[in-house]
């Protein structure tokens, strides 16, 4: 099962419902929601945190909260 | 007949702007209070609102939702859920920012279901164009029920309009979206809810339910939630639900009236994230930051400093010409006077590392420090967050430890206030400067290399060191389990307000002034006391050196030194020198700088001025003389220097570990909510710097 911690750095995934209720809530506050597309921007050196846009959010978050969010890999073909 | 001033509160995400509209209305009709019993600053200002209308303005702390995860944001939610507050509003300005209007909306709709009057200001709106935004504003308003202003508030665009709109304030309306909102989580549920107190808003209830806030509500009432509260999975849940059925309106709302060209969007900010983030080119910078950082707390602030203390010691002199003699006199020139300049040396320092710590902070590079050391700082039992705590240190640790509330995680913000003394704060310098002078020879390594300039640079070095392995240490020893986690918005990059950065400045250097200046004061009053007053034998002394001097044919000043030194020798605080000086011999140490210590208490710079009464030396400003007597100074038991290397080395040390600040303790005890924190820093710092000292005299005498 994908996680927001399996994407690569410029790929896309949409949150899923899977697990919803391990987002944190303040995350699901700051634009975290499930069906929302969630983009990777950068890993910080060591691996640890993570840079990602949702929602139009720009966060930094733990690999450890990422590992917790299941996503579907998004192609982008315009679906 | 006067009339009662508007309340307007402020509320808002994190880099909306919404200090910067706030610093737009209130100008320098500033002031920060405290909210009753918490430590969270209360900014307030007055501003004009029409010709009749003055009210006062509440920047209330931002938050990014009203269910509160920091005590800075439970503010939000106790002051919006109290009426009986001094400062509910009569009205709700909600501050958002054009390019996350989604995510701004949900804590615009959540404030919506309190009832209060509210305005929705967009920020940012002269950034539109550029970023290919376009909204529909009169949609906007029907759809979310509400008056739309747009601003500026960096140009000062619009605040005018804000201003009309807030004068016809009762026009405004509140409204309610939690009630159709709940039942489509559960109908049922919030019925039986409604039912436990029908004269509340369902939304009160429910936020009652879920923060555990029972304000102003009666004993029988706090029952009843209680006992509905027990299904803690089923509230987290609709808590859930209730966050996703807010945005799924929202989204439909700005479907309608919001749309971004996206083609429009530029891509400065993933370029500068590029670089600024890049595992080589990222370090690189933030070290060059922290040298200029360092560089320019020591340079810039070195010439205003020099400045204050020759006012200080001008001061004293003049107030001693100019009054009597007496108690009086004495407790202004050698208490109050040296006391209060003690507070005002270190303006320029704190100054000038806020200065530079708010632009980088408004840029928006700060989070990606943040970013960056994350992951190291975790090794050591802290967040990224704590890299601004840690320089800050550097200048002063009380800041420092203020700054720390940005930290969610209790175990990691605890370990970072517990490791801050440890950085060499500017109150050491003065210390280390003078020891090094004496005991370091002034050569230079390789032909350049200043052997002092290093000693210093390893000082400042093993301060770190000492900081990230106490961190280390109690990551593992502390067994406090935190639920918070990790989330930073990375805001986007932007020039800094040149206004927002000289408010900040003021702000935290009036409140080390007033927090920690109360406290050195209050303790240079104490220790001046200590050391003028003292047992029986006391007031005999000046006597039984004029006595015994008879005969050395001393000039007049240096029989005044004499007795002066006597005298501090006979005083109370020269008593307890003499008590603590079989713990202290073992490092060196005689009662003399036994006083010295002890009087750092104050702030540590004080241990020069110490010595320098005790050593009896005129003209206390001259550093030269204070540390050629230094240098000169002889133990009588072994007739060699007293201020050898061995011992010079150890009290660098000691200097360096030992938690001597009364201040430091104070603000900690205050940030902690209790006595146990302070005293372990206190306990565990002193034994360290014990034996450290200990082990270095040891081996080099």
């Amino acid at each position: 099962m994908s996680t927001i911690a399996s994407l690569q750095i410029g790929e896309t995934g949409i949150i899923s419902e899977k697990n919803m209720q391990k987002i944190p809530l303040k995350l699901l506050e700051m634009g975290c929601l499930p069906g929302a597309k969630i983009e990777l921007l950068q890993v910080a050196p060591l691996q640890d945190p993570i840079y990602v846009c949702v929602n139009g959010s720009h966060l930094a978050i733990r690999k450890e909260t990422a590992q917790e969010i299941s996503i579907v890999k998004y192609s982008g073909n315009n679906e | 007949m006067s009339r009662t001033k508007l309340q307007i509160s402020l509320i808002g995400n994190p880099n909306t702007g919404k200090t910067s509209l706030f610093n737009q209305l209130t100008g320098l009709q500033q002031k920060v209070g405290n909210y009753p019993g918490v430590t969270v600053d209360k900014k307030q200002g007055t501003c004009t609102i029409s010709s009749t209308v003055q009210a006062v303005v509440t920047d209330l702390p931002g938050t990014y939702s009203i269910n509160p995860t920091s005590i800075d944001e439970s503010i939000v939610l106790k002051v919006l859920q109290n009426p009986k507050d001094e400062n509910y509003p009569d009205v709700i300005v909600a501050v958002t920012d054009v390019e996350n209007l989604k995510r701004n909306l949900l804590l615009f709709t959540q404030t919506q279901d309190m009832g209060i009057p509210m305005v929705l200001v967009i920020n940012m709106a002269d950034q539109m164009e550029r970023k290919g935004i376009s909204l529909d504003l009169k949609l906007l308003e029907k759809e979310l029920n509400t008056k739309v202003v747009l601003i500026s508030a960096k140009k000062n665009q619009g605040v005018d309009e804000l201003k009309k709109v807030l004068a016809s304030y009762t026009q405004l309306k509140g409204t309610s979206n939690f009630l159709e909102l709940s039942a489509k989580i559960d109908q049922e549920y919030y019925r039986e809810l409604q039912e436990i107190a029908p004269n509340k808003t369902l939304y009160s209830l429910w936020l009652a339910l879920t923060q555990e806030l029972f304000l102003e509500s009666s004993e029988e009432l706090s029952e009843k939630l209680k006992d509905f509260s027990h299904d803690v999975s089923k509230l987290k849940q609709y808590q859930h639900k209730e966050t996703i059925y807010r945005y799924q309106r929202i989204n439909e709302v700005l479907k309608k009236a919001y749309s971004v060209d996206t083609t429009k969007a530029s891509d400065i900010r993933s370029k500068l994230d590029e670089i600024f983030t890049h595992k080589v080119f990222g370090y690189l910078i933030f070290f060059g930051i922290l040298v200029i950082i360092f560089q320019s707390i020591f340079d810039w602030a070195s010439m205003p400093m020099d400045f204050i203390d020759g006012v200080f010691v001008n001061a004293s002199e003049l107030v001693k010409s100019k009054l009597p003699e007496g108690v009086f006199t004495d407790l202004l020139t050698d208490g109050i006077i040296p006391g209060i300049g003690g507070v005002v040396i270190f303006i320029p320092q704190i100054a000038i590392l806020f200065f530079l710590i708010a632009i980088l902070e408004e840029t928006g590079y700060m989070s990606r420090v943040v970013f960056l050391m994350d992951k190291i700082m975790r090794r050591f039992g802290m967040s990224g967050k704590s890299v601004i705590p840690l320089i800050s240190g550097t200048a002063c640790a009380i800041p420092a430890i203020m700054a720390t509330r940005t930290i969610s995680s209790w175990k990691e913000r605890l370990i970072t206030i517990l490791v801050t003394p440890f950085t060499t704060c500017s109150a050491r310098l003065p210390v280390y400067a003078i020891l090094i002078a004496i005991v370091i020879p002034n050569t230079k390594l390789l032909g350049f290399i200043s052997l002092q300039g290093l000693t210093l640079l390893g000082l400042y070095i093993l301060g770190f060191v000492a900081a990230i392995i106490a961190g280390l240490i109690l990551h593992k020893i502390l067994n406090i389990k935190s639920k918070s986690f990790f989330v930073i918005e990375m805001p986007d990059y932007k020039l800094p307000s040149l206004k927002n950065v000289a408010l900040i400045v003021l702000e935290k250097t009036k409140s080390f002034v007033f927090e920690a200046g109360k406290i050195i004061l209050a303790i240079s009053i104490i220790l001046w006391f200590l050391a003028t007053h003292g047992p029986s034998s006391y007031d005999r002394v000046a006597d039984t050196v004029k006595r015994d001097s008879v005969n050395a044919g001393l000039s007049k000043g240096a029989l005044e030194q004499k007795i002066a030194s006597a005298k501090l020798e006979k005083s109370y605080i020269g008593v307890f020198g003499k008590t603590i000086e079989p713990v202290v011999k073992p490092l060196g140490y005689d009662w003399k700088i036994g006083i010295g210590l002890i009087a750092s208490f104050a702030a540590r710079e004080v241990f020069i001025g110490t010595l320098a009464t005790i050593y009896s030396i005129e003209g206390v400003e001259d550093e030269a003389t204070i540390k050629e007597r230094m240098k000169a100074e002889i133990n009588p038991k072994t007739g060699t220097k007293r201020f050898n290397f061995a011992t010079g080395m150890s009290l660098l040390v000691f200097y360096a570990f030992a938690m001597q600040c009364m201040a430091t303790l104070a603000i900690v005890k205050r940030e902690t909510r209790s006595w146990k924190w302070p005293l372990v820093q206190l306990i565990g710092m002193g034994a360290l710097a014990y034996i450290s000292a200990l082990i270095i005299y040891q081996i080099l005498k």
